[in-house]
């Protein structure tokens, strides 16, 4: 058994290959549903009715879509440049953090100056945590992906810290949580009396943004040519080590926002159950999409509707919701098969 | 002749509308050494991937020892006794020579390497074809030259009774060259069969029995070594006859570029120049000889703006230059051709528009406010490509599917796009066919003739005594006096090629 090399991958195989990938996603999930003693084809329907089957539940998909296109898009843009961002979960609670600082009072301003200087400070804190990572690469050859997995757990440990010290809520009865932020720092909800907030809006606003970046941009030829081959761009005189800089600033900026449109939009305040892995999720929903900005959308709408399908399903059919997991990381692998047959054919032999 | 040891009939392959070979047949036999000549891109490679397994033919047969061999299928290849030199190595440099031969030939299950019984018998093979090399150094530590001894007893390890070769002498220098050759002499005394591909007419001449011709997938011609000539090959490879570029008389110009007693850093590998000083004129070829790893690569790095001088000075038209980087190399109108168009000189996953503009973007021609000008990048891609005459697909391709000389074509155009008034051309035709190769060659003369300095960097003596005004050779990081062409004979540039004589200024 081994793999040749295709010519040139047609347009329809291109196109076919991600659809078999899901299919063989469902077949794989439906024998763990099988093994729970469900019935496959009720279980996928009721995924699909919790995610998409009326207005709440296809709001309450975007709503969790929302943190997963700030991190996928933080991780597209580093990986584009081969910088291996692991960090997202840190850049998020980093920008959750200064959003609850500035955001509880701190500035007494009217929300449509408060909002934007939260998100600017937040993002500027995200870029300032990757660019740590991103100057011990470049200057001492450090492993990135090392160093911001590890600051992951580091910056968890400091937000418990803050929130059982100077950011300890006083009428929070001893819980580890923060204050709420006021009313003036908080995102708007689209629809009322429905979870989705504006969030979303700035979320997809981000993407398309950042598909300008890449495509349209002298930063984003480069970010792709250092990605590709950092010695020839380096030859044609793209200055490596600052492109990479650049990189870390955006990816973890974006990051950031994250933690700020959850604390904003979502919760209103900060606790160390902010995010369920969303800066690891994130790395999926990049991976799924290709690295395209566009993409991780699409991606990150899809993983966050088979997570609340998949609560609401478990709460009828009673399997077990870790269901979610399994699909999304089978999906992961299926795809990563199937980009490899769009351009290898294999041979029995 | 007996009976062939290897027979391929009507092989014939294709990737899309591209006929790589075209029903192409030929016989091997026992003690003989068989040159695949033919301009990149001509099939040689196809055709030797197919032999050996890597491809499966669209019809044809390929027979070893009278048997047919299953159709993509390295390891029936192996079996066979077919080895494969491949141009770019397989060996992991972290392993010691002993590892990296014994590798893949025990059994997985074995739970050590016999490597006694190994190291006799591949000190016993060294000995035997003069392949010297030590078994127990890490490849990484080894030459270009002896890692190719280290494929060569790889396959000779495997009971290799057919040798394929593909580019061996890309790679080498003169002395390394003599000594392969030397190698195959003693292997086909033994009773192995090769087959050399190459596409230099003195290598050729000088190592086969018998050349097949190949020419855009076709066997254009078979002659036997003895009865043919370096024309005849050259006009069957291309089609038409080469002539060597004549040189006009061009008086040299005003001082374009001066090192003045420059140093660089030393490192673990390469060699640092000390004090170097080089001068070089506008309407003048300075040619630099030398066998590869003499402190070439950190010259070149050095013009290129890769490397930057530790002490010393590099002077710009009179003007010294300050905080030296490949941008300011470009910005002080430094063309620059580098050695490794692969990895150094083209971003394979990137279009060819793409790698035009590289060195240009943040122009005010391809970019406004941080906004790339696409329509204007494609329109210089076409116009390179039209002016260069390259062959590809569209500018939206993929660099990676061009040949090496489209490849060198689009890296001449970017670099000659503004006219530089100093070019660095290092190995700007190694791996080239004999059409690219007058090509650059042309385009550097042309250069030259309209005023330009340019340093020419080869191993190709004949080449820097061919183009070069001057010629100075470099051995150990020195740099000899210069000589006027036609000043020192090819005898007298390989005695300063070997260090004698180049003082040690």
């Amino acid at each position: 058994m081994r793999l040749e090399p295709k010519t040139a991958p047609s347009l329809i195989v291109t196109l076919l290959y991600p659809v078999a990938a899901i299919l063989v996603t469902f077949a794989i999930t439906a024998l763990l549903v099988l093994a729970a003693g469900a019935s496959p084809f009720s279980v996928f329907f009721l995924v699909w009715k919790g995610a998409a089957g009326s207005q709440f539940a296809l709001l309450e998909t975007l709503t969790r879509a929302t943190p997963l296109i700030f991190t996928g898009l933080a991780v597209a843009v580093a990986f584009r440049a081969k910088l291996w961002n692991i960090g997202a979960e840190a850049q998020l609670y980093i920008g959750a953090v200064v959003t609850v600082v500035l955001g509880t009072g701190a500035l007494p301003l009217p929300s449509f100056i408060l909002i934007p200087v939260i998100m600017v400070a937040a993002m500027a804190a995200g870029a300032l945590l990757l660019l740590g990572p991103a100057i011990l690469k470049t200057r001492f050859g450090v492993d990135e992906v090392v160093t911001t997995l590890l600051l992951n757990f580091i910056v968890l440990l400091f937000v418990s810290m803050l929130l059982e010290g100077v950011l300890k809520d006083p009428m929070g009865m001893g819980w580890p949580q923060s204050s709420r932020v006021i009313a003036e720092a908080q995102l708007p909800r689209i629809v009322q009396g429905r979870r989705l907030h504006y969030g979303f809006v700035i979320a997809i606003v981000s993407a398309v943004i950042i598909w300008i970046i890449m495509k349209k941009t002298a930063l984003g030829y480069e970010m792709r040519a250092v990605g590709h081959n950092p010695q020839a761009a380096s030859f044609a005189g793209i200055p490596v080590n600052r492109v990479l800089m650049k990189t870390a600033l955006l990816s973890g900026g974006i990051a950031a926002l994250a933690g700020f449109s959850e604390v904003s939009g979502l919760k209103g305040n900060l606790t160390l159950d902010l995010s369920p892995g969303y800066g690891y999720t994130g790395i999926v929903v990049a991976m799924l999409a290709m690295l395209n900005p566009i993409g991780v959308v699409v991606s990150a709408i899809f993983v966050a509707g088979i997570f609340v399908g998949a609560d609401a399903m478990s709460r009828t059919a009673g399997v077990p919701s870790y269901i979610a997991d399994v699909m999304v990381a089978t999906s992961l692998l299926t795809m990563v098969v199937a980009l490899l047959f769009t351009r290898y054919r294999l041979r029995w032999k | 002749m007996s009976s062939p040891v290897l027979r391929l009939s009507g092989i014939t392959k294709r990737f899309g509308p591209l006929v790589a070979n075209d029903a192409i047949s030929f016989d091997l036999a026992r003690g003989e050494v068989v040159a695949l000549l033919g301009e990149n891109g001509a099939g040689k490679t196809t055709l030797m991937n197919i032999l050996f397994g890597h491809y499966v033919a669209d019809e044809g047969v390929v027979e070893a020892f009278g048997k047919a061999l299953p159709p993509g299928d390295p390891h029936a290849a192996l079996e066979a006794g077919i080895g494969m030199v491949h141009q770019h190595f397989t060996l992991a440099d972290n392993m010691t020579v002993l590892e990296n031969i014994a590798l893949g030939t025990q059994k997985l299950n074995a739970w050590r390497l016999d490597r006694t019984g190994a190291r006799e018998r591949i000190e016993k093979m060294s000995f035997d074809f003069g392949l010297a090399v030590d078994p127990m150094a890490t490849v990484g530590s080894l030459s270009v030259g002896e890692r190719q001894r280290v494929e060569i007893l790889k396959a000779l390890y495997r009971n290799a009774k057919i040798l394929i070769l593909d580019e061996p002498t890309a790679v080498l220098t003169p002395v390394e060259t003599d000594a392969l050759f030397a190698t195959l002499k003693l292997l086909v005394a033994q009773g192995l069969s090769i087959i050399f591909i190459s596409h230099k007419l003195n290598e050729v001449m000088a190592v086969s029995d018998r050349v097949l011709v190949l020419r855009s997938g076709k066997l254009s011609g078979e002659r036997v070594t003895a009865e043919t000539n370096r024309s005849e090959l050259a006009a069957l490879m291309v089609g038409q006859e080469v002539e060597p570029p004549p040189v006009p008389p061009v008086a040299p110009g005003e001082l374009q570029f001066v090192l003045n007693s420059v140093s660089t850093a030393r490192r673990a590998s390469g060699t640092a120049l000390d004090r170097t000083t080089l001068s070089l004129r506008g309407g003048e070829i300075t040619g630099l000889a030398g066998v590869s790893g003499n402190g070439q690569a950190t010259l070149a790095a050095l013009i290129a703006g890769t490397e930057v001088p530790t002490a010393g000075e590099i002077i710009i038209r009179g003007t010294a230059a300050r905080d030296w980087s490949p941008r300011a190399a470009l910005g002080a109108g430094i063309g620059r051709i580098p050695e490794d168009r692969h990895a150094v000189g083209t971003i394979g996953d990137m279009s060819v528009t793409e790698n035009v503009i590289a060195e240009r973007y943040r122009s005010p021609r391809f970019s406004r406010r941080g906004f790339l000008d696409w329509r204007a990048a494609r329109k210089f891609a076409e116009q390179v490509i039209a002016d260069y005459d390259v062959k590809c697909p569209s500018p939206e391709a993929r660099i990676r599917l061009l040949s090496g000389g489209n490849m060198q074509k689009l890296i001449l155009g970017r670099a000659f796009d503004e006219e530089p008034s100093v070019i660095l051309a290092n190995q700007p035709t190694r791996g080239l066919d004999v059409g690219a190769v007058s090509y650059v060659h042309r385009k550097l003369l042309e250069a030259r003739g309209r005023g330009a300095a340019i340093l020419l960097i080869s191993e190709d003596l004949e080449e820097i005594m061919a183009l070069s005004d001057r010629i100075i050779v470099m051995s150990k990081g020195h740099l000899s006096a210069a000589s006027a062409r036609g000043e020192r004979t090819i005898a007298q540039l390989g005695e300063l090629m070997a260090g004698h004589g180049v003082e040690a200024a």
